[in-house]
C-alpha cells in the first residue's frame, strides 16, 4: 500500500492473557467457559478487606515472553493501581505496572515479503484483566470470571511503517507466545487483543503526527484493514486542512471503518501510584537465568533450521514455522517420508486450504503427519501418481483412512509398466484419426485430448509421464 | 471471682480448667451489654449466635478437646474486620447492609484460640476520625463521662471494653486508633509493627500504614492476644516471616540495662501541664524501674501530621473505590429517577453512601494524586516518610524504647471539634509517626486528669521489639497499680 509522500507511523500494544491455573492476585480459577460468575472470590469480586498476593508462575510466563523478545529483564519491577471507575472493574482500580514493568527495551524480526525487519519493543507489563459487561436494554450484566486473569501488555516502539509490518509483527509475537505455551493467542476470543497506534507524518519529517489508537481489532487482516483504513482517513483530513486529534477510535469490520470512541479530552487521569498492598516484585537472577535455559527453540531458529536440515526454501520454513503445531506436523512427516519439500508442498497448500474451510486446527485434522507421509512415499514410489494422489487426499480428509488402503480398496494403483500402457495409447490413437490429422499439421493443443483420453480409458491410473513420453514418440510424423 | 472484672487471660484459664462455662462467661458479658449499650453505643451489631459459639467452645472442652490460650472469652471485633455471616458496616451508610462471606485472618485466629465475637464494635466511618463522631450509627460515649468522647477511630471497642462489655477488643490503628482511645477510655493499647497481623480481611484505609491490634484491661492480656493474631499471612504478602515471640509468658518489669529515649520535639507547651504530669511520672517510673533516661531528637516530628494526611488520603481516595454501589453495599433509590448514565449512578450511590469526613478525604486524596500534583504532593510525602523512618531508626541506635505522650489532651468533650477537621488533625501529631514509620507503639494507662479522665503513656519500640515496649508498659502498671473504673457501668 502506497500514500504518496505519507509516511505512516504505527506502534501496536499486545495484551496477551496467560494461561495460568489461577489469577494473577487470587487463587480463583483463570480457565475459560464455566457459568457466569462462578471463578470468583473475595479477592475477584473486590469485597472489603481483600488483598491481592502475586501469582509466581504469571511472572515465569512473563520472563520467558520477555526473554524471547530479546528484553532486559529487570530484577526489580512495581505493581500500581491504574484508578477508574467502570462497572466491571470491582475494585475501582486495575493492577499493572506503571513506571518500572518487568520487561524492557527487547527486539523481536519479522519477516515482510521476504525482507527482515527488526520491530524494537519498548517493554512489556503484567497486569489483571477486567470483568466483562454485557448490555441488555435498560440493564446490564456483569460477569467476573475474566476478572483478575493475568496479562501480559507488549508495547512495540513506533517503528511500524506499514498495515503489512503491523499485522506481521503481531503475527510474530503470537507465534513466540503460543510456542511458549503460555497464550493460546486466540483474537477471536479475546485471549490476545491487539491495539493500534497510528499517526502519519510528511515523508522526510523526523516529528511523529498527532496519534490514534485502534481498539476491537480482533483479526490479523482486521489490524491490516483498520490501520490502512486509518492512515487513509488521516491522510484525507490532514490534505482538506483538518486537525487529527488524539483520540480513540473502534474498528468496525463490518463497515471497515473506524469510529470515534473518546477524545483525550474525556481520557481519565490514572492517578496511578504503587500498590501499597503488593511488595516490589524481587527476582532472583538464577531464578531468571534458569527460565532462559529452558526456553524452547523459537520460531525463527527453527526456520533456519528448516532451510539447513530439511533444504527447506526460506519462504516456505518461515510460512511453516509460524504456527508451533504445524511447524511440528511438518517435521513429522518430513522425517518420515524422507521428502521435506513435498511435505511442505503440501501443508502449504492442500492441508492449510482444507484447514481454513474447515476451520479446524492441524491437531484435529482428519490427516495425521504420519499418513500425509504415508502417502507422499506412495507417490515418491510410484506406486500413484500425483494427480490420483489429489483424490486419495480428498478421500483421506474425508475418511482418516489410510492413503494405502484406499489406494488398495478403489484399485487404484498406478499402471507403470510401459507395454499395458502402449496398448491404450495405440487404441486412442486408432479411434481418433481427426484429432491425429489436426495434431499432425500443427494444431499443437490437441495433444491434451490424447493424454485426457489415454488416462479415461486407464481410469486415471496410468503414469502420466509415461503416457506423455509414448504419446510423443507415437505422434511423430 | 467476679467475672466482668477480671482479665481475659484469667477467664480463659478458668473457662478451660472447667470452673466456669464459656457459655456463662458469654451470658455475664451479654447482660452487661444489654445494660449498657444502649447508653454507650459500643456496638453496631451484637451476634446474636455468640451464646451458640460459646457452647461449641464448652463442647470442645467437655471432649478434652484442645482449646486455644482465649478459650471462651468475648471479643469485640472493630467493625472494619469482616466476620463471615456477621453484618461488617465499617460504620458507614455505605456498607450498612453488608454481610461478609468471609472473615479475616485476625478473626479467623481469635476464634481458633478459642475466642467468641461478641459484637462489632462502633468506630469513626471507616476509620476516619479521632472521636468516634464520623460514624453512620451515631457516636460513642467514654463510660468514664458520657460527656465526654470515646477516642477514635476505634472508639467502640475502647468503650466495650471500658464498660465492660467485653475483655478484649480488637481495634484497628492507621494513625493512632488504638492508642489514642485506649489512653481515652483507660485501657492498654497496641498497634504492632506493620507487617506483624495480617490486614487480609480488614476494611483497607490506608494500606500502607493500617494494623489491627487489641484493646485490653491489662499488659498480659495484650500480649497474649497479640500473640494469637500476629504472624505471616498466606493472603497479605505484606506481612512479615520474623517468628511471633511469646510475649505474654516473657513480660519482665525490670528495666535495668535499658535506655528510654525522650524526644525533645515531644516535650512542648501543647501538652496540657495535668497530661504532661501523668507523663513525667511513668517516665519517673520507668527510671525507677532501671532503666537510663536518654534524650533523643526527632526532627521531622513536625511533618509527621501533613504526611500522613497526604499518605492516608491518597492510599484511601482508591482503597474506597470499590464501593460504588454495583456489587454489595447501600445503592441509592432508583426508582423514581432512573440514573442518567453510569457516572451519575456512581455519583448518587457515593454521593449518599460516604459521611462528610470521608468525602472530604477522598476528594484530598484525589487531588494529590492527580497528574501534575501528584510530584508535590504524594511523591513528596513519600520522600519526606522515609526520612522519618530515617530518623526513628537512627534514635534506637541510641535507645530501646520511646516514652511520650499519646494525646495532648485527656478525652474532649462531645461536639467540640468536630467541626474543626484541621484542628482534630493536628492532635494526631504523637501517634501518626509510629504508623509512618511502621514501628510498633502502645498506649498504657498512666494516670488520670483534673477531670478525673483516664490518661496514657505512649511507648514505641524498634521494628519487630514489641517485647522492650511491652516490658516498659507491664513496668508502669506495676507500679502505679491503678484500681480506679468508670462510675455508674456496675
Amino acid at each position: 500500500m502506497a500514500y504518496g509522500n505519507w509516511e505512516p507511523v504505527i506502534g501496536l500494544e499486545i495484551h496477551a492473557q496467560l494461561q495460568t491455573v489461577s489469577k494473577m492476585f487470587s487463587s480463583d480459577s483463570a480457565s475459560f467457559g464455566g457459568a457466569d460468575n462462578e471463578n470468583i472470590s473475595p479477592v475477584s469480586l473486590g469485597m472489603p478487606g481483600a488483598l491481592p498476593v502475586i501469582n509466581k508462575k504469571a511472572v515465569e510466563y512473563s520472563v520467558k515472553v520477555g526473554l524471547a523478545l530479546n528484553c532486559e529483564i529487570k530484577t526489580q519491577s512495581i505493581f500500581a493501581r491504574k484508578n477508574y471507575f467502570y462497572p466491571d472493574l470491582p475494585k475501582g482500580y486495575q493492577i499493572s505496572q506503571y513506571d518500572q514493568p518487568i520487561c524492557e527495551k527487547g527486539y523481536v524480526d519479522i519477516f515482510v515479503n521476504g525482507e527482515k525487519r527488526r520491530i524494537d519493543i519498548t517493554r512489556a507489563h503484567m497486569e489483571e484483566d477486567a470483568g466483562k459487561s454485557t448490555h441488555h436494554g435498560d440493564y446490564s450484566l456483569i460477569n467476573l470470571n475474566r476478572a483478575g486473569v493475568p496479562l501480559l501488555e507488549i508495547v512495540s516502539d513506533p517503528v511500524i511503517r506499514s498495515p503489512a509490518e503491523a499485522a506481521e509483527y503481531a503475527r510474530t509475537i503470537r507465534g513466540i507466545l503460543r510456542y511458549l505455551d503460555v497464550c493460546d493467542g486466540n483474537l477471536e476470543e479475546g485471549s490476545l487483543r491487539c491495539d493500534c497506534n497510528v499517526s502519519v507524518r510528511k515523508k522526510g519529517e523526523t516529528k511523529f503526527g498527532t496519534r490514534v489508537e485502534i481498539k476491537n481489532v480482533n483479526s490479523f487482516r482486521f489490524v491490516e484493514k483498520a490501520i490502512d483504513y486509518e492512515i487513509q482517513r488521516q491522510i484525507d483530513s490532514i490534505e482538506s486542512g483538518e486537525k487529527i486529534i488524539q483520540e480513540t477510535r473502534l474498528y468496525d469490520s463490518t463497515k471497515n471503518r473506524t469510529n470515534s470512541m473518546r477524545s483525550k479530552e474525556e481520557a481519565s487521569d490514572y492517578r496511578y501510584f504503587p500498590d501499597p498492598d503488593l511488595l516490589p516484585v524481587r527476582l532472583d537472577v538464577s531464578w531468571v537465568e534458569k527460565i532462559k535455559s529452558s526456553l524452547p527453540e523459537l520460531p525463527l531458529a527453527r526456520a533456519a533450521r528448516f532451510q539447513s536440515a530439511y533444504g527447506l526454501p526460506e519462504y516456505d520454513s518461515t510460512v511453516l514455522v509460524l504456527e508451533k503445531s504445524i511447524a511440528d506436523y511438518f517435521e513429522v512427516a518430513a522425517k518420515e517420508c524422507k521428502n521435506p519439500k513435498a511435505v511442505s508442498n503440501w501443508i502449504m497448500t492442500d492441508i492449510m486450504r482444507e484447514l481454513k474451510e474447515s476451520e479446524k486446527d492441524i491437531e484435529h485434522a482428519p490427516i495425521k503427519a504420519s499418513q500425509l507421509a504415508e502417502m507422499i512415499k506412495l507417490i515418491d514410489d510410484k506406486t500413484i501418481s500425483s494427480k490420483m494422489a489429489k483424490t486419495v487426499f480428498a478421500e483421506m480428509w474425508k475418511t482418516g483412512q489410510n492413503a494405502g488402503d484406499i489406494v488398495k480398496a478403489q484399485g487404484m494403483s498406478q499402471i507403470t509398466d510401459a507395454g499395458a500402457i502402449e496398448k491404450i495409447v495405440d487404441e486412442i490413437i486408432a479411434k481418433n484419426p481427426s484429432q491425429v490429422t489436426e495434431y499432425l499439421s500443427g494444431k499443437e493443443k490437441v495433444f491434451g485430448f490424447f493424454v485426457g483420453q489415454v488416462m479415461k480409458a486407464s481410469k486415471g491410473q496410468a503414469n502420466p509421464e509415461t503416457v506423455n513420453d509414448l504419446l510423443k514418440k507415437k505422434l511423430k510424423v | 471471682m467476679d467475672i466482668l472484672k477480671s482479665p481475659a487471660t484469667d477467664i480463659a484459664a478458668q473457662v478451660k480448667q472447667k470452673k466456669i462455662s464459656a457459655k456463662e462467661v458469654m451470658s455475664a458479658f451479654m447482660k452487661q451489654t444489654e445494660k449498657h449499650n444502649g447508653n454507650i453505643n459500643a456496638f453496631i451489631t451484637v451476634n446474636d449466635k455468640a451464646l451458640q459459639e460459646a457452647e461449641k467452645v464448652d463442647a470442645k472442652i467437655a471432649k478434652g478437646e484442645e482449646v486455644g490460650p482465649l478459650a471462651g472469652v468475648p471479643i469485640a471485633v472493630k467493625d472494619m474486620l469482616c466476620t463471615k455471616g456477621l453484618r461488617t458496616t465499617a460504620a458507614s451508610k455505605m456498607l450498612y447492609n453488608f454481610v461478609p462471606p468471609y472473615s479475616a485472618t485476625v478473626v479467623k485466629r481469635l476464634e481458633a484460640a478459642g475466642a467468641v465475637t461478641i459484637g462489632k464494635a462502633n468506630q469513626d466511618e471507616f476509620a476516619m476520625g479521632s472521636s468516634n463522631e464520623t460514624s453512620h450509627f451515631g457516636g460513642v460515649k467514654n463510660p468514664w463521662n458520657a460527656d465526654y468522647v470515646p477516642g477514635g477511630s476505634s472508639g467502640g471497642s475502647a468503650a466495650a471494653v471500658a464498660a465492660r462489655m467485653a475483655p478484649i477488643a480488637i481495634g484497628t490503628d492507621t494513625g493512632g486508633s488504638i492508642r489514642q482511645p485506649s489512653s481515652f477510655c483507660g485501657l492498654v493499647g497496641v498497634k504492632p509493627t506493620y507487617g506483624r497481623v495480617s490486614r487480609y480481611g480488614i476494611v483497607a484505609f490506608a494500606s500502607s500504614l493500617d494494623q489491627a491490634g487489641p484493646m485490653t484491661l491489662n499488659v498480659k492480656d495484650a500480649a497474649a492476644a497479640l500473640e494469637v493474631i500476629s504472624g505471616q499471612c498466606d493472603h497479605d504478602s505484606t506481612t512479615s516471616a520474623q517468628p511471633v515471640p511469646k510475649w505474654s509468658q516473657n513480660l519482665n518489669s525490670d528495666l535495668k540495662g535499658m535506655k528510654i529515649g525522650l524526644p525533645k520535639e515531644y516535650f512542648t507547651d501543647a501538652i496540657r501541664p495535668d497530661v504532661r504530669k501523668v507523663v513525667d511520672n511513668a517516665i519517673q517510673i520507668a527510671k525507677s524501674a532501671g532503666a537510663e533516661l536518654v534524650e533523643i531528637s526527632l526532627p521531622l516530628t513536625r511533618v509527621g501530621v501533613p504526611v500522613y494526611y497526604l499518605v492516608t488520603t491518597c492510599e484511601a481516595s482508591s482503597n474506597l473505590a470499590r464501593y460504588d454501589g454495583v456489587r454489595y453495599g447501600y445503592r441509592a433509590d432508583f426508582s423514581k429517577s432512573a440514573p442518567e448514565d453510569i457516572a451519575d449512578f456512581y455519583s448518587r450511590n457515593r454521593g449518599e453512601g460516604f459521611g462528610l469526613e470521608v468525602k472530604r478525604r477522598i476528594m484530598l486524596g484525589t487531588f494529590a494524586l492527580s497528574s501534575g500534583y501528584y510530584d508535590a504532593y504524594y511523591k513528596k510525602a513519600c520522600q519526606v516518610r522515609r526520612l522519618l523512618r530515617e530518623d526513628f531508626l537512627k534514635a534506637f541506635a541510641k535507645c530501646d524504647a520511646i516514652m511520650g505522650p499519646v494525646f495532648t489532651t485527656p478525652a474532649f468533650k462531645v461536639g467540640e471539634k468536630i467541626n474543626n477537621p484541621l484542628q482534630m488533625y493536628m492532635n494526631d501529631i504523637y501517634t501518626v509517626s509510629a504508623n509512618l514509620a511502621g514501628i510498633p507503639g502502645m498506649s498504657v494507662p498512666g494516670g488520670y486528669s483534673q477531670e478525673g479522665l483516664p490518661v496514657g503513656i505512649q511507648i514505641n519500640a524498634a521494628h519487630f521489639e514489641e517485647q522492650k515496649m511491652l516490658n516498659v508498659a507491664y513496668a508502669i502498671e506495676k507500679a502505679l497499680q491503678l484500681k480506679e473504673v468508670p462510675n455508674g457501668i456496675w
